[in-house]
């Protein structure tokens, strides 16, 4: 371990070369630490000037160590790095400390320390203006929500058009009603903390809103315990809208064990045994989706399922009656309240699709062209639109 | 191989046959299985979550005096003690601040980085050339071009699929289908490695039948 060195005191790596044998190589100079420009305090930037030794063909540098000293304790490394090497981003500092640094330049039997670094803290600052491009398009997008929620509130109907999935839940909670049996919702195996199991939430609020007028029977088994604590919330809430609390009870929803294959051994043990007439499966599935899926199936229930994520689609196309693919599962809460709020919301997304087809549109037939012909302003309007999406 | 070991495979055999036998109907063994995975499991969670949440994330640095932001873990703390105003019927309506602050966060977090993530990087990296290269960099770059913009065609809920609109539409809907399909192919394939690993455990580690 060094120990805080003087500039050009030459360090004998190997040990035991006598004196006379050290390859001696001159240090780095102009070592300057930075911090990182709009970042969240966690980054410094080193640079500096190689050793003049460090050339391309027969140089004596072997690479440069990077040290680094928190306050007041021993310098260590952190990194070495190859000859020609002449910055480097350190992204392992704490926002609030002090950290100095030195470089050493190496050669095959020594290294010769830089000057040592000023002390440095890490700073936060709030906007990053190298991603100005994405505040632009949010602030395009939110403002294309906020017209349409404006739109939609002043009665002008909005279009929105069919989701098969979605138009079957009306269904769906009719053959429970008229069967007398129960209807059981599966809200995904994550927490509050995913969005998908905000959507199931919100759905859930509208099919209970309905189910609280011709009171059938629902069941929730959750695997999260503040899920269970927001599914209670959202069905109170519909209960209560609907002019009926006394309807509701704590029992609708319950928790089983945050354990994946716990939770599908115990809903597939309901599933076979209250026979459900109806399964809603929306929210974050993984491997239990097609266990529960083709459970539900061999009960006799309508399935509506409904997920984001890639790989559990297949799985509930194949065993479920209706499926909503992705981003349907996020519209389906818009498109069954149809709500000016959240009308809006999906009206305004639906804007920045079409400026991403858009874009895809003219980027791609820009670049085909201006590849083809070697056009070079039509390259550059590919660049541009590179560039407005580019997140780097 | 001692007595628990002995004991261990068997236990667990007995488990996975018991788990397996829901297959012919729901039985009185996979009752108590089930309900032995769910006790164990949730005790378990009930552990894990006890020393990684409120020991390791709350405690050790809430009380911990070297560290400068000793105050955050306290708004989580407070915020857990919220929900448990459930308990309370004249203050349970307290535990529906905690939630509307998670939903919040989570909405406010989520819609910065799937929309970097699921949109802009999606859309920049659909920008290239589609008539250029070897062909097969010309069949690749219009998959992905052609498939890009149909699903986003399809997922386009304002306005209906018919006509030009319709058929991209029903394209997207053909590359989805396509993607699941495969998908669905290549998650059988391990689940049945999966299912290999506990036939291999029945009748190798437990049977000796495979050796």
């Amino acid at each position: 371990m060094l120990s805080f060195p003087v500039t050009g005191q030459v360090i004998d790596t190997v040990k035991a070369v006598p004196d006379s044998e050290l390859v001696v190589v001159a240090p780095v100079t102009s070592l300057i630490a930075a911090d990182h420009k709009y970042d969240d305090g966690k980054m410094i930037d080193l640079s500096w000037v190689p050793s003049i030794d460090d050339r391309l063909v027969e140089g004596n540098v072997m690479g440069y160590k990077v040290y680094r000293i928190e306050g007041d304790s021993e310098p260590e490394t952190i990194a070495e790095l190859a000859p020609g090497s002449n910055a480097y981003n350190d992204q392992s500092v704490e926002r609030g400390k002090l950290y100095s640094y030195f470089v050493s330049a190496l050669s095959s039997n020594a290294e010769t320390p830089s000057i040592r670094t000023a002390p440095i803290q890490p700073q936060r600052e709030w906007l990053n203006i190298e991603l100005i491009n994405v505040l632009i398009m949010a602030l395009v997008l939110g403002g294309a929500v906020i017209y349409f929620i404006e739109t939609a509130r002043r009665g002008k109907k909005l279009f929105v058009r069919k989701i098969a999935g979605l138009e079957a839940v009306d269904d769906a909670i009719g053959r429970a009603t008229e069967m007398g049996r129960p209807i059981l919702f599966i809200p995904g195996i994550l927490d509050m903390d995913d969005v998908q199991t905000l959507a199931a939430l919100t759905i859930l609020g509208r099919i209970t809103r309905v189910i609280a007028d011709y009171d059938t029977k629902i069941f929730m088994p959750v695997s999260r315990s503040l899920v269970m604590t927001a599914g209670r919330e959202t069905i109170k809430a519909s209960y209560q809208a609907a002019g009926r609390p006394d309807a509701y009870s704590d029992d609708m929803v319950t928790y089983i064990t945050d354990e994946q294959f716990g939770y599908v051994a115990a809903v597939d043990g309901i599933m076979v045994r209250e026979r459900p007439a109806t399964v809603f499966l929306l929210g974050a599935f993984f491997a239990e989706s097609l266990i529960l899926a083709e459970t539900g199936n061999s009960v006799g229930a309508i399935q509506i399922a409904g997920t984001a994520r890639p790989a559990q689609l297949p799985f509930f196309i194949a065993a479920c009656d209706f499926t909503l693919i992705g981003e349907e599962l996020f519209a389906a809460s818009a498109y069954l309240s149809g709500e000016p709020k959240q009308m809006g919301s999906l009206k305004g997304q639906d804007v920045g699709k079409a400026i991403a087809m858009a874009a895809i549109l003219i980027g791609v037939l820009t670049a085909t062209i201006g590849e083809a012909w070697n056009v070079e302003w039509i390259q550059h309007i590919t660049t541009g639109l590179r560039d407005i999406f580019s997140t780097r | 191989m001692g007595f628990w070991d002995v004991f261990g495979i068997w236990l667990a055999s007995a488990l996975t046959i018991g788990i397996i036998s829901f297959l012919y109907r729901d039985n009185i063994f996979y009752k108590a299985c089930e309900a032995i995975f769910i006790g164990t499991s949730a005790g378990y969670w009930f552990i894990i979550l006890y020393w990684d949440n409120l020991y390791r994330k709350f405690w050790t640095q809430a009380t911990d005096p070297t560290n400068p932001e000793w105050y955050v873990p306290w708004f989580g703390f407070v915020l857990g003690v919220l929900i448990l105003t459930r308990l309370f019927n004249k203050i349970g309506w307290l535990s529906r601040w905690p939630l509307a602050f998670i939903v919040g966060a989570v909405a406010g977090l989520y819609m910065m980085i799937y929309f970097v993530s699921n949109a802009m990087v999606q859309v920049s990296s659909t920008i290239m050339p589609v008539f250029t290269g070897s062909w097969v960099d010309i069949i690749a770059n219009t998959t992905v071009v052609l498939g890009t913009f149909c699903g986003l065609v399809y997922f386009f809920f304002s306005k209906a699929h018919t006509g030009v609109f319709g058929g991209a539409a029903r394209v997207g809907i053909w590359f989805l289908m396509i993607t699941f399909g495969a998908s669905f192919g290549y998650t059988v394939m391990s689940r049945m490695s999966l299912m290999i690993g506990r036939i291999d455990f029945l009748f190798g580690t437990w049977l000796g039948m495979i050796r």
